[in-house]
């Protein structure tokens, strides 16, 4: 095929045995590929060089407050849905300083941060994972103040998609919250994986033009129906076999009419207030500032670091925490992401990639506890 | 500002092991900047008290577990403006506390040869048990990057700050894989943070060496650790009753399953 055919929206076939060129025309302009793979025995986002850096025949076996990675039949390179972290670690660092100063006779000087922007290259982002960038892009890119690490790697970044197929049904629910499982914006390139019928590999559809310019380094040929529609095929099996299910409708009333319910107590007498729901998801984006100062006093530095409302210390105010009790600190959280977020940003502050459900050390369920709530809601207050 | 004196810092030390000083010891870079901005002056074991003061910053391992101990640290606060308690001994009882749980003269008549010798409490209580303290540090032992955030706090006359969320949110911010959810039982929901999620990073189940969180939950993880984990009740005692064994909601947790 020729070079001039390859336009956003086009779809060509990658052999799997080429998918080495694609990692090395990513490398070779420069950026760190960041995707899925094994280190010691756990399932992590790390920057790879290699296919064989894959977590190729592996797949994962998961349920509320259960990860369990498997051995598939075939070779999958992708056969797993999203694993603990998220791209959010690499958009916004977990911890960073913002500034030091040092002291100047009677007075301080700032000593300027030299912020080293990476230039990522993310593989294997899923439709889901999409959207909580897209979320994440209304919280720090929008109105007046506008976040500048996160603007600065997030504009950088290269994004390989990949459409969910031949995976395990997990806690995933973004057929739900209408996210997923295809990837329809916001990449550069996004594949899906070909297992049957046809031989290994990938149909890969072009995103932008920069997209393009790595496909055209890369030995590929025009996509043929019957692979277009064999991931089609595969993205629709995902869709129709999915882990959770959330009812969204009139889901800002259910819980504004329901503050009082009887559930909050019963959660939260299962709930740890350990805070893992929040550092998972991929769109919680809470932070706190902590100032030290070395021990002659001569330094200080203030540093941000993600921070979770599930702790005692996030709602602190002048002379104490509002929030002490964990009932009100789970209804926070539930609360925040399914219903205040849309008054506040516009769209869901969830996204049904599952991750809380999964990495809940007690598999305390978000699609369970609104059911439970709206199964005896207690309706409008009446007037 | 720095008050022009230098402060007077002393150092007590009743039952424990003497890690937690040895963490003041340990922090051998920054011992030199310690010793110029502090007068410290006193700093051996209790036992051999002479107590003088005043101490401006007084820091105190170790648990109540003699008369004598419980008479020398009325003593010591009474010469302290601000009293720090370092570790699980001195803000929970320590590992020896699990005599609280038993009859300490089986213990003595176990061990020694002449337990007529043996003057002790029948329980190993917390420093908060018997005069007012400051500020808690935990850890068994105390992480000195804290110990040294603590004295810079007191130095520079601000509140000290150890978060006491989750050893979970350390954890996570670590980037680990979580282990519980991997299939081992782990402490770090019920645990404070200090330690920088050590085990964990390690892939290690936490062993809850810092004691329990605020508000913590341990009933729900006994739980999950037993339904789900196929903990046995014995087990359950053990993973509770441990350095942090008479921390109220350990304690309460452990007697829970001790049947
Ligand atoms: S939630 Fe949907 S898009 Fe996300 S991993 Fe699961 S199937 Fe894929
Ligand atoms: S819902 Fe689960 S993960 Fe979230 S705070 Fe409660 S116990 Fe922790
Ligand atoms: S709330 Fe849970 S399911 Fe929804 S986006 Fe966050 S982690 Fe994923
Ligand atoms: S759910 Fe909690 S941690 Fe997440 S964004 Fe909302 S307030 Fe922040
Ligand atoms: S490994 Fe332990 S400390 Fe870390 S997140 Fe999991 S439960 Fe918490």
């Amino acid at each position: 095929m020729t070079a001039s055919s390859l336009k956003v929206g086009a779809r060509v076939t990658l052999a799997a045995g080429d998918f080495q060129h694609l990692l090395d025309a990513l490398a070779g302009r420069g950026y760190r590929v960041m995707s899925p793979t094994l280190e010691d025995g756990r399932l992590i986002y790390g920057e790879i060089g290699k296919v064989t850096d894959l977590p190729i025949g592996w797949t994962a076996f998961q349920e509320g407050g259960t990860f369990r990675l498997e051995h598939r039949q075939d070779q999958a390179f992708f056969g797993f849905a999203v694993g603990q972290q998220s791209w959010k670690q690499f958009l916004l660092p977990p911890h960073q300083t913002l500034w030091q100063a040092q002291r100047e006779g009677s007075g301080w000087g700032i000593i300027p941060q030299v912020q080293e922007i990476p230039q990522f290259a993310f593989l294997g982002v899923r439709s889901c994972e999409l959207e909580a960038m897209a979320v994440q892009d209304r919280v720090f890119l929008q109105g007046a103040h506008v976040e500048s690490t996160y603007r600065a790697r997030r504009e950088s970044a290269f994004i390989v998609a990949l459409n969910c197929a031949h995976q395990d049904p997990g806690t995933c629910f973004c057929v739900s919250m209408g996210t997923g499982p295809r990837a329809t914006a916001g990449f550069d390139l996004a594949l899906t994986e070909l297992l049957q019928g046809e031989e290994h590999g990938f149909v890969v559809e072009i995103g932008t033009d920069r997209g393009a310019e790595v496909i055209r380094q890369v030995p590929r040929r025009a996509a043929t129906s019957g692979e277009v529609d064999a991931a089609a095929r595969a993205v629709a099996a995902v869709a129709g076999n999915m882990g959770r299910r959330l009812d969204t409708t009139g889901i800002q009333e259910l819980f504004y009419d329901n503050y009082e319910h009887p559930r909050w107590d019963e959660v939260a007498a299962r709930c740890l207030n350990c805070g893992n729901c929040t550092l998972v998801c991929p769109t919680c984006f809470c932070h706190t500032l902590e100032d030290s100062m070395d021990l002659p006093g001569a330094v200080a530095e203030r540093r941000r670091r993600l921070d979770s409302c599930f702790t005692v210390d996030f709602s602190y105010l002048h002379g104490g925490s509002i929030r002490t009790s964990p009932r009100s600190r789970y209804r926070q959280w539930l609360t925040h992401k399914l219903a205040t977020w849309i008054d506040q940003f516009g769209c869901s502050g969830c996204v049904g990639c599952g991750r809380c459900i999964t990495w809940c050390p007690v598999g305390i369920d978000i699609t369970e506890e609104v059911r439970a709530i709206r199964e005896t809601a207690a309706g409008p207050p009446k007037e | 500002m720095a008050p022009k004196r230098k402060p007077k810092l002393s150092v007590w030390k009743f039952a424990s092991c003497d890690g937690c000083q040895l963490s003041l010891l340990d922090c051998e870079d920054e011992l030199l900047t310690i010793a110029g901005a502090v007068e410290i002056a006193y700093f051996v074991e209790a036992s051999r008290a002479m107590v003088k003061g005043p101490y401006d910053l007084t820091l105190v391992d170790g648990s109540i577990t003699t008369a004598h101990d419980a008479a020398v640290i009325q003593r010591v606060r009474r010469a302290s403006k601000y009293l720090v308690a370092l570790g699980a001994c001195a803000n929970s009882g320590g590992i020896q506390a699990l005599r609280n749980f038993t009859d300490v003269n089986d213990f003595i008549d176990a061990v020694y040869a002449k337990p007529q010798h043996i003057k002790t409490l029948k329980e190993s209580t917390p420093i908060a048990a018997h005069v007012k303290v400051d500020f808690a540090l935990n850890g068994c032992p105390i992480n000195k990057h804290q110990l040294l955030a603590v004295l810079s706090a007191f130095l520079q006359g601000r509140p000290p700050m150890a978060r006491s969320h989750s050893v979970c949110v350390d954890c996570k911010l670590q980037g680990n894989v979580c282990v519980m959810v991997m299939g081992a039982p782990c402490l770090g929901p019920v645990t404070h943070a200090g330690c920088g999620a050590l085990c964990p990073t390690y892939h290690r189940g936490c062993y809850g060496c810092y004691g329990p969180k605020e508000t913590p939950n341990p009933a729900a993880l006994s739980a999950w650790f037993s339904q789900r984990l196929g903990m046995s009740e014995a087990n359950l005692v053990r993973a509770f009753r441990a350095f942090y064994a008479n921390a109220p909601a350990f304690r309460q947790e452990s007697e829970a399953h001790d049947k």
